[in-house]
């Protein structure tokens, strides 16, 4: 009886049988299965959902595995701008400033009651939800929202951004 | 047990001669010019040496209108001292403590944007945590719930961009 391991080498295929080396697919799927798993978030972060924004990026529920784990602190460099907590009138202007500083494509989360609604605040000072500022993809309920919602969101925000056209040549360029 | 020193405060000193206690702090109802010396003399000759807290309360529609509060602590005695005055809406002012306590300067900035209390002798009533510009104080009760005063245009979120 044969023991041996059946291993598959892996070797380059020889230049007389060129199957697998090359893969026939469509832009915009290709593109968006790129962007999907390469999310570079920035943590607008600004009450205390933070507390919650930690525990869904460390290491039991760990965002690594969406490809969402690396915050930048820069807008440059991010795509997804989560805005984690209450934003008040005094830092609408910044939330807009940092939003439009991120470079295309970008999307953004508000993560948690009050960057959707304003949660229970309606006074002279909160935002009644950040979407009186900047677009917003993906709405995070919870007050605050527990870790799985988190993850939920980001993947619903994935199969948003599957689906979406991805021009490579826009009328800027 | 009520500390010693609100006995000692109250033959010593003749503004707290009636003052009652509520919750385990002596309250001292005062003229508004009784403040600044009364002050004085607890920091003084009483050791009540922690300004903790400069607020207002806004009793509309009684008159006068405004009730000014401070709150002092002597980290030697443990026991805390309850200050009040009222003024009116026409004359909303008071003395600035900021002489005896520095940490009146910020207390009396916020009470000045929430409540719109003047502390005379306090020349930095800048907003500190509203924004310039903002007209009206929030914390009065005439201030409407829902009146936000945004400093950007706001989107309609119904209406895609």
């Amino acid at each position: 009886m044969d023991v041996t391991p059946r291993t598959i080498p892996i070797v380059p295929s020889s230049t007389r049988n060129p199957a697998l080396e090359y893969l026939t697919t469509k832009k915009d799927e290709f593109v968006g299965w790129a962007r999907k798993f390469s999310l570079f978030p920035y943590p607008f972060v600004t009450a205390c959902c933070a507390m919650e924004f930690m525990a869904v990026s460390s290491t039991p529920y760990d965002t690594d595995r969406f490809g969402a784990a690396l915050p930048r602190f820069s807008p440059r460099q991010s795509d997804l701008l989560m805005v984690v907590g209450t934003v008040t009138h005094k830092q609408a202007p910044i939330l807009r400033k940092v939003y439009e500083q991120m470079c295309e494509p970008k999307w953004v989360m508000a993560f948690g009651a009050c960057a959707t609604s304003g949660g229970f605040y309606q006074n002279y000072a909160a935002v009644a939800g950040i979407d009186r500022i900047v677009p917003v993809d993906v709405y995070v309920p919870g007050c605050p929202p527990r870790p799985e919602t988190v993850i939920d969101a980001i993947m619903q925000l994935q199969d948003r951004i599957a689906r979406q056209r991805h021009p490579i040549v826009t009328r800027n360029f | 047990m009520e500390p010693a020193v609100f006995a000692d405060l109250r033959s010593r000193l003749p503004a707290a001669a009636a003052a009652g206690v509520a919750h385990g702090v002596l309250v001292l109802e005062l003229g508004r010019d009784q403040v600044v010396p009364v002050m004085r003399a607890l920091k003084d000759d009483f050791a009540f040496d922690m300004l903790l807290d400069v607020t207002a309360v806004d009793w509309l529609p009684k008159t006068p209108r405004f009730e000014v509060v401070w709150h002092l602590y002597s980290t030697t005695h443990k026991a805390r001292v309850r200050v009040k005055t009222r003024v009116d809406e026409g004359d909303a002012a008071v003395d600035t403590l900021s002489t005896l306590y520095n940490a009146a300067r910020y207390a009396e900035r916020e009470c000045h944007d929430m409540y719109g209390i003047r502390f005379r002798g306090n020349d930095d009533l800048r907003a500190l945590l509203l924004y310039e510009g903002f007209v009206g104080h929030p914390l009065r009760k005439d201030y409407p719930k829902d009146g936000e005063q945004p400093l950007i245009p706001m989107r309609d979120p119904a209406r895609p961009e």
